[in-house]
């Protein structure tokens, strides 16, 4: 691979640009990120000051925030998820079409943050939908979502074609159905879905109430 | 005759054009048929039934998309438009109430009772009855009476 790579510089240098199909493909995928436009709590304001002209998101190709879930690759989930809004969050993540990534924004999305000893909130949406890029935080500063963003690009950039590591819109077999949890007597059910959730269950545990 | 018929063909002065409808078709085509394929052979389809539900801002779809109004409410909708445009007339009226004189205030109950009269005809005509149909009355008290049982 690092000889191909030099033999690219050489190449370039020489003014002919080769490149790969998985490449190109990829190039195109982490060009235009079109974010699910939609805010669940606070991280939502600093999500949309990303996207103003300070920040300035449209530098990555992710500025076209799109309102419906069809039209969307990127689904960040900023701020706080109450178990009343996780079923709504996970259905939304099912109706989006691949590929799709998630970004979970805050210290909240990722494990409940300053609430996770409350009773009416998730503890991290990565019980339920697959998450891509953690950012903790409360709430992060842009600077921190543009750093998602680009560790998200840089993984996008990473997922070859073919093979056993090809991204999971590529694989006929993948799991692409993510139960949407429903309200139980006492909590959400099931608590976590075993499928992307491989810890011990939470619940039971002195720390983790709900 | 072949190379005859291809000189005709060629010397025809729609012939540039006909070359440039079918490039533009291949224009349009080729990036679809792309996708196409690059769907088929690469990217499999995983439809399920949360996928393909109707999108409603998340909340699970109820009932059909194709709900119907009465006609008759169109009436209600003019007659609420009419009071509520005179309501945006008022405000000003009333804050300026206390400097205007006697013509300014016959002006405005002129204008007041113009819209009164106009509420009281459709009142007279029966509008604002929300009467059904006998034949629908008819179905609801027998839906009514089958859920009774």
């Amino acid at each position: 691979m690092a000889t191909e790579s030099n033999l690219k510089i050489e190449l370039g240098k020489q003014g002919v640009f080769v490149t790969t199909i998985n490449e190109l493909y990829n190039w195109g995928r982490r060009s235009s990120v079109w974010p699910m436009q939609f805010g669940l709590a606070c991280c939502a304001i600093e999500m949309i000051a990303t996207t103003m002209a300070r920040y300035d998101l449209a530098r990555f190709g992710a500025e076209v925030f799109r309102p419906s879930p069809r039209q969307a690759d990127l689904m960040i989930i900023s701020g706080t998820i109450t178990k009343k809004m996780a079923p709504q969050v996970v259905r939304l993540y099912n109706q989006m079409a691949e590929p799709k990534y998630v970004i979970a924004m805050g210290a909240c999305a990722i494990s409940g943050g300053p609430f996770k000893q409350g009773y009416n909130v998730l503890k991290g949406i990565d019980r339920y939908i697959p998450v891509d890029v953690h950012i903790p935080g409360c709430p992060p500063r842009p600077e921190a979502l543009i750093h998602a963003f680009m560790t998200l690009q840089a993984k996008i950039d990473a997922q070859p074609l073919t093979g056993d590591d090809r991204p999971r819109h590529l694989d006929a077999e993948a799991q692409s159905l993510f139960p949407i949890p429903v309200q139980g007597a006492h909590d959400l059910e099931p608590p976590v879905n075993r499928l992307v959730w491989p810890l011990p269950a939470p619940g039971n545990s002195t720390e983790d109430c709900g | 005759m072949q190379r005859f018929r291809g000189r005709i063909m060629v010397s025809n002065p729609y012939f540039p054009l006909a070359v440039l409808f079918v490039a533009a078709l291949g224009f349009g085509l080729a990036p679809l048929g792309l996708a196409w394929l690059w769907a088929r052979l690469i990217s499999p389809a995983k439809p399920n039934a949360i996928k393909n539900a109707i999108y409603e801002c998340g909340l699970e779809s109820r009932g059909d998309a194709w709900v119907q109004f009465r006609s008759a409410y169109y009436l209600y909708a003019i007659i609420f438009l009419i009071f509520d445009v005179e309501a945006v007339f008022l405000l000003p009226f009333a804050v300026a109430f206390t400097g205007l004189g006697v013509g300014a205030c016959v002006a405005m109950l002129v204008f007041v009772l113009l819209l009164a009269e106009g509420l009281a005809w459709a009142w007279a005509k029966g509008v604002l009855t929300w009467d059904m149909p006998v034949v629908r009355q008819v179905e609801l008290v027998d839906q009514s009476v089958g859920k009774g049982k």
